[in-house]
């Protein structure tokens, strides 16, 4: 579990293509994007909608228009999300269950 | 169990209050847990909608008898995640669990109503509510679902653990709901005194920290599904495709397009004639006189312009209502948020400006889906933009008199080129002006699109019928009345004073209606409006179509629709056509509905985004009625 959590080599989920599959390593304060919430409010919503350390995530749709916003399965629900605002959410990929 | 078998000591309340005083029950929940469902199954029909104090946050209350004869009063709080609120309708839901609403009176039970397919959130929210000290009720909602897909659920121990009652419901047929009063009541009996408020905003550590709890709780009491639902998964590969996705979701809106456009158009009529002959019928039994007139054109017109509405809203929020309790409304949302966030508006903002293309008065209701309170306002503002029905009269009129009914290019009608033009400049300028709302009025704190896509389910037709009910409801007690009386107002300016016996030209002339578009005809001037144009503005606020009958009494050409041609022929020959351009470019953008006035009032109650919308749009409509009369002045169409 710890190296799974470890945020040093983890990658954004805005990065993440459709398919990907891994754990929320690290959710951060991320520095507001432009015309974007400011970090730490943008962190705690990420948290609130079950965006936390740990949890695992899988890209399942990317919407028609530079992929953006994308569906990711969270744990056992659905999300949708810009990737800009995805950006704070550090993710590894698991080794492909 | 009588609340009088308890030790008296344990009560710090008077005995006395707690027979008498109805229990107070807010039912608190996440989005798309069936809180709604829960609310009816409760309150039945015995349930009142209104608004809270100061906000346009919806505040919905019924009551209900327990078995024993205490009553309960429920209050349906906004869907939240937490009580960190985010929306004006969370901060009413925060505030009223705390206590801190003004005029509310704290509730004594909290029901944390819950989808019991998926706990993992509103376990938390359930943590927070227990964190607060308010006594708390866990509803397991949808447990059918729950067991068919083999989630197992260890009530005893999920309630150990929360330190609350724990309840497994069926909202929509009614199952547990007897249990869950029994437990409101026993958990209200065993109040000794209303939690203090202690609650302050979480960190994010905090919020992890919660989680954390969360996530052990469930460990303990719930075994995950054997048999997971794979629907939704099947379903989203093909709803959120990127190529048939859209094509669906076209088709969607198509429908509802059509059904809210001509669907309602025949109900419409009926409506329109029943009190045209109603109107005959009274002003045959009436002497001529002011009386009559007010009865007639007044009144009964009145409340018909009003009702007339009421078959666009009731089938668009059948649409809506269905839409959301399907799970798709999250779904077209996704699918349509890169091409609306374009332009600074959120993707929920699609099914307000298609309705709005029919009539902005649905559209404006229907901007209820949208949460977050400046997305909503934004597109209030520009739903008016948007072609709408009554626009068509005016424009056929116009275009039919003046466009000549050439081809270009030996296939394109020019008529309709000018008739596509319009609805393009509309929605063009309805997308700018929500872009520049949003650079230059709201910059900064963009809302995150962050929105969970919630399983398929089965909506229920009770429940769906109830909705449209209420809407169909809330439309005519709160615009209605308002619409009713600035359509007297209007009546009144077109008709009051009379004209004098002997006197030459139309009534109007004589009446503030006249007087008003005299004096503001030298305003008027430069875009080419002649005294009769200004004239037919003011009884042409009652709807935007009315324009068309108003141009008829000014130009004293009687005979109502059949005499359009007539008119059409009589303007040709009186307005230049650069007067009957600059006509159109105003019609396209001036505020020229009371209705759609009195509507944005209701949804925002406040005066204030009405005058702002009625004052941008004039502003509009000028500006682009001088540059078309210009335009067309210098380019010889004087």
């Amino acid at each position: 579990m710890d190296s799974l959590t470890d945020p040093e080599t983890a990658t954004s989920l805005a990065d993440a293509r459709r398919g990907f599959r891994g754990v929320i390593a690290a959710v951060r304060e991320e520095a507001s994007p432009v015309g974007g919430l400011a970090g730490a409010e943008l962190e705690r919503r990420l948290l609130e909608m079950g965006f936390v350390e740990g949890a695992r995530v899988e890209i399942l749709h990317e919407g028609f228009i530079g992929a953006d916003p994308i569906c990711v399965r969270l744990d056992d629900m659905r999300v949708a999300l810009r990737r800009r605002d995805a950006r704070g959410v550090l993710v590894r990929p698991d080794g492909g269950e | 169990m009588s609340p009088l078998d308890l030790a008296p000591a344990d009560l710090v309340r008077p005995a006395r209050s707690v027979l008498s005083a109805p229990i107070r029950v807010a039912l608190v929940g996440n989005p798309n847990s069936g809180k709604t469902a829960m609310f009816n199954a409760l309150t039945g029909s015995r349930q009142k909608v209104a608004n809270y104090a100061g906000v346009t946050v919806e505040r919905k209350e019924g009551e209900l008898t327990a078995p024993d004869g205490r009553r309960i009063r429920v209050l349906d709080l906004p869907g939240t995640y937490s009580l960190r609120a985010r929306s004006p309708d969370e901060v009413v839901t925060r505030d009223a669990v705390l206590g801190r609403l003004a005029g509310e009176t704290p509730p004594d039970v909290v029901v944390c109503v819950a989808d019991a397919t998926n706990l993992r959130l509103v376990l938390r929210l359930a943590l927070e509510l227990k964190a607060v000290g308010r006594p708390a009720v866990l509803a397991l909602n949808m447990i059918d679902i729950a067991q068919r897909q083999g989630i197992e659920i260890d009530t005893e121990r999920l309630s150990a653990e929360l330190a609350m009652p724990v309840v497994g419901t069926v909202a929509t047929r009614r199952r547990g709901i007897e249990d869950l009063v029994a437990q409101i009541e026993a958990t209200a009996a065993h109040i000794a005194k209303a939690g203090a408020d202690v609650w302050r905003e979480p960190s994010a550590a905090e919020i992890r920290d919660l989680h954390r709890e969360a996530q052990r709780i469930l460990k303990l009491a719930v075994l995950p599904p054997k048999r997971p639902d794979t629907w939704t998964g099947r379903l989203d590969d093909v709803l959120l495709h990127p190529v048939a996705g859209i094509l669906i979701l076209l088709g969607v809106l198509f429908l509802m397009f059509q059904a809210v456009f001509t669907g309602a158009q025949p109900i419409m009529d009926m409506i329109t004639q029943a009190f045209g002959v109603l109107s005959a019928a009274v002003g045959h039994a009436l002497p001529n006189g002011i009386l009559k007139s007010l009865l007639c054109d007044g009144i009964i017109a009145g409340v018909g312009s009003v009702l007339v509405f009421l078959p666009q809203i009731m089938i668009l929020f059948l649409f809506i209502i269905l839409l959301e309790d399907v799970g798709y409304m999250a779904r077209a949302a996704f699918l349509l948020d890169k091409i609306m966030g374009g332009a600074g508006l959120h993707g929920r903002a699609f099914i307000p400006l298609l309705s709005s293309f029919a009539c902005a008065i649905p559209g404006i209701m229907a901007t209820r889906v949208i949460d977050n309170k400046r997305d909503r306002l934004t597109t209030i503002l520009v739903a008016p933009l948007m072609t709408c029905s009554a626009r068509i009269p005016v424009y056929t009129l116009i275009i039919s008199a003046f466009i000549p009914a050439r081809r270009l290019w030996g296939f394109v009608s020019l008529q309709g080129l000018v008739f596509f033009g319009l609805y393009a400049t509309g929605l063009v300028s309805a997308l700018a002006v929500a872009w520049v709302v949003r650079k230059i009025f709201w910059r900064g704190g963009a809302e995150p699109f962050l929105m969970e896509l919630p399983a398929y389910k089965a909506p229920d037709p009770l429940n769906v019928a109830r909705s449209v009910l209420q809407r169909g409801q809330i439309f005519l007690q709160r615009a209605g009345t308002i619409i009713l009386s600035m359509m007297i107002l209007i009546w009144f300016l077109s008709t009051w004073p009379g004209k004098p016996a002997g006197a030459a030209g139309s009534a109007i002339d004589y009446s503030f209606a006249g007087i008003i578009g005299h004096a503001i005809q030298p305003i008027l001037a430069p875009v080419g409006f002649s005294w009769q144009m200004s004239v037919a503005l003011i009884p042409g606020m009652a709807a935007r179509e009315v324009a068309v009958g108003a141009l008829g009494t000014v130009y004293a050409v009687s005979g109502g629709e059949g005499a359009v041609g007539v008119l059409g022929a009589s303007l040709a020959h009186q307005w230049s056509l650069a007067s009957a351009l600059a006509f159109l470019a105003w019609y396209v953008f001036a505020p020229q509905c009371a209705s759609t006035l009195g509507v944005v009032k209701r949804e925002t109650n406040s005066w204030r985004w009405p005058i702002i919308m009625f004052v941008y749009m004039t502003a509009l409509a000028y500006a682009a009625a001088f540059i078309v009369y210009q335009s067309a002045l210098a380019l010889g169409g004087g």
